[in-house]
């Protein structure tokens, strides 16, 4: 029955979609949209239990055996984002409840975002190269939807720049996947860390690694392949910009994770060092664009870009201490970033628009947004002692550990960076008057909607918070997932070996 | 399109490219299921009468918005994978019946893969019909 575990996470999404499609028109969909959520939840939890006690468990679905049928397979890292990702669904379903509009509703927005969901969990668990490349169009398709919705220009514009971007990049995914199964007969992702060193062919292994590294690299926007991120993140509805922001460029992170330390690990001297100049370039790069940009959403896509460097660097710097640097970092993000968005969209709602220069006064009409903006932007910019402050404090101290000098100083001067386009954040929209002399406050949302949008936000907040005062079980448990990927024999032994259950 | 040759021409042939995909989806384009070749097929016959007839004639044609047609396929395709739930089974592994006997009685067999195929095949009728019909009005 293991294999039900994993599957229940991948089935629940799908059927959530399905009835929230079928029941768009009334209000039955958007709570079946949160009921669903909630289910997730709760399987993710489960499944989190089963691997913290059982070590990397795997299925085989249809009872095909392990290197031809597919494989679902989840150690601690799968585990951990497939929890994330229930969570931050969760609350952006809730937070949708007033969000989206009614005729996006009617057009299938809960069916597009569970779906897209159900993908993202897709790619987590799957141990099939193949399968991942199905996930990640599954999302590809489904996030194009949302992102188009609402049928504005400037949607649309941002949606078809999206769109071929990534196709280029599923593209190159495709192509290297054809060309692994030339090589080696085989796409499960276990299987193939075990062929995969025997060839003899390793520089056509290292080139497919690099065609590999930029189609997961435009997923995951790193330098220089991220300037559709911020075309497009800052038009759709806030729900679909938070859910986008804290989720879809982490599976670009993750997948390059998986393949590097379980497939790619012949050559790591040449990989891993690009992998380390994207990292600084790719941080640099984002904080800088930050920086330059006067509208909420803007500046933080741009930071997702910058962000996303630090967690290649921890993948790139390749140590214990590094991947478990990553792989907190990666968990503190979806939640920091998700809630900075939706934050983003109650000050739209309030204060009439997202462009600095047309709002303020928010620290002084609406003190409880302020607080809940200042945790999760402060977090990001890594102020102890909230949970961005430890995850920067890992990277720092890994990349110091074994010299990497440079590196250390680019990510310290980038946080630096962040704090500076936080505080313009925060003076412009909170603390200086607003141009137009009124007083925006959450008053003048209605009560439900009030409930809608802050609980979430308070939610997360509030988790940023836990991982901030209490780092040492989720430190602990990092360290624990770096383990499992430094040492893959356990996910290999799970996935080849033994018969399927 | 205003064509009488293209008009009478249809006629015959969406109900035979129906047929067919019905034929498709039961035997496959080679051997076990054609769900998804089938879809297509059927779909055709319906872009054909949308194509001679005009997209809002084939929406009235078609009685169901095609979107719901895909929904329902996706659900109809999942609760088959579920279906190995009730014997224990991992997800979507194949389940069989015989009706009226058993296997080597000779009884009709009836399986969940079956179902699976119905399901991709609505998936795939009704996505593609969406997308024809979405741009057919849009012209």
């Amino acid at each position: 029955m293991i294999s039900w575990y994993l599957a229940t996470p991948l089935v629940l999404p799908f059927l959530t979609a399905v009835l929230a499609f079928l029941l768009r028109w009334g209000r039955a969909g958007r709570w079946i949209s949160v009921a669903g959520n909630v289910a997730l939840l709760g399987a993710a939890a489960i499944l989190m239990a089963r691997v913290l006690e059982d070590g990397v468990i795997a299925g085989q679905m249809g009872q095909w055996a392990a290197p031809f049928g597919i494989t679902l397979a989840a150690d601690l890292l799968s585990a951990v984002m497939v929890v994330i990702t229930a969570i931050t669904a969760l609350a952006v379903s809730v937070y949708a409840l007033a969000d989206v509009p009614k005729r996006a509703e009617h057009l299938g927005y809960h069916a597009l975002f569970n779906v897209l969901i159900g993908g993202v969990c897709g790619a987590f668990l799957t141990g099939d190269l193949f399968n991942l490349y199905v996930w990640f169009e599954v999302m590809l398709i489904s996030s194009f939807g949302l992102l188009v919705l609402g049928g504005r220009p400037e949607q649309i514009d941002g949606g078809v720049k999206y769109v071929t971007l990534n196709l280029i990049s599923t593209i190159l995914f495709l192509s290297g996947v054809g060309l692994l199964y030339g090589m080696t007969g085989t796409l499960n992702m276990a299987d193939l860390a075990v062929t995969v060193p025997q060839l003899e062919n390793q520089g056509l292994v290292t080139l497919i690694a690099v065609m590999f590294m930029i189609a997961f690299g435009v997923k995951a926007a790193v330098f220089p392949l991220f300037f559709w991120l911020p075309a497009a993140y800052h038009t759709p509805f806030f729900s679909v910009s938070a859910v986008f922001a804290g989720l879809l460029t982490k599976v670009g992170v993750y997948s390059l994770m998986r393949m590097f330390t379980l497939v790619f690990t012949g050559d790591t001297g040449f990989t891993h060092e690009i992998l380390l100049w994207v990292a600084a370039l790719t941080m640099l790069t984002g904080v800088l664009g930050a920086a330059a940009q006067n509208d909420i959403r803007k500046i933080l896509s741009f930071h997702i870009v910058s962000q996303i460097g630090y967690m290649i660097m921890g993948l790139a710097l390749y140590t214990p201490l590094a991947l478990a640097g990553a792989v907190f970092y990666l968990v503190h993000h979806i939640i920091v970033k998700a809630n900075l968005f939706l934050v983003g969209g109650v000050a739209e709602r309030i204060a009439g628009s997202t462009d600095l220069g047309r709002i303020g006064g928010l620290y002084k009409t609406a003190p409880l947004l302020a607080v809940l903006f200042l945790i999760p932007a402060f977090s990001l910019a890594g102020f102890p002692p909230l949970s961005g402050f430890w995850a920067k404090y890992v990277l720092v101290a890994a990349a110091i550990e074994i010299e990497g000098w440079a590196i250390a100083a680019v990510a310290l001067v980038v946080g630096l960076l962040t704090i500076y386009s936080m505080t313009k954040i925060w003076a412009e929209a909170f603390w200086k008057p607003h141009p137009d002399g009124t007083d925006p406050t959450l008053a003048s949302l209605s009560a439900h909607d009030r409930r809608s949008l802050i609980w979430p936000i308070a939610s997360l907040a509030a988790l940023t918070l836990v991982i901030g005062f209490f780092p040492e079980p989720f430190v602990t448990f990092a360290e624990r997932a770096a383990g499992q990927l430094l040492d893959p024999t356990a996910y290999i032994e799970a996935v080849l070996g033994g018969p399927a259950t | 399109m205003n064509s009488i040759i293209l008009l009478a021409g249809t006629r015959a042939l969406s109900g035979l490219l129906l047929l067919f995909s019905l034929y498709m989806l039961l035997r496959g384009h080679n051997e076990p299921g054609g769900g998804f070749i089938g879809g297509l097929i059927g779909s055709t016959g319906f872009v054909l009468y949308a194509i001679a007839c005009g997209a809002e004639d084939a929406r009235r044609a078609l009685r169901v918005p095609p979107q719901n047609i895909a929904m329902a396929g996706l659900g109809i395709a999942l609760l088959a994978g579920l279906a190995s739930v009730v014997f224990g089974d991992p997800l979507f592994t194949g389940q069989w019946l015989f009706i009226g006997g058993t296997k080597e009685e000779g009884g009709l067999p009836f399986s969940s893969i079956l179902v699976f195929d119905i399901g991709v095949y609505l998936v795939v009728f009704g996505s593609v019909l969406t997308l024809v019909f979405a741009m057919e009005e849009e012209i």
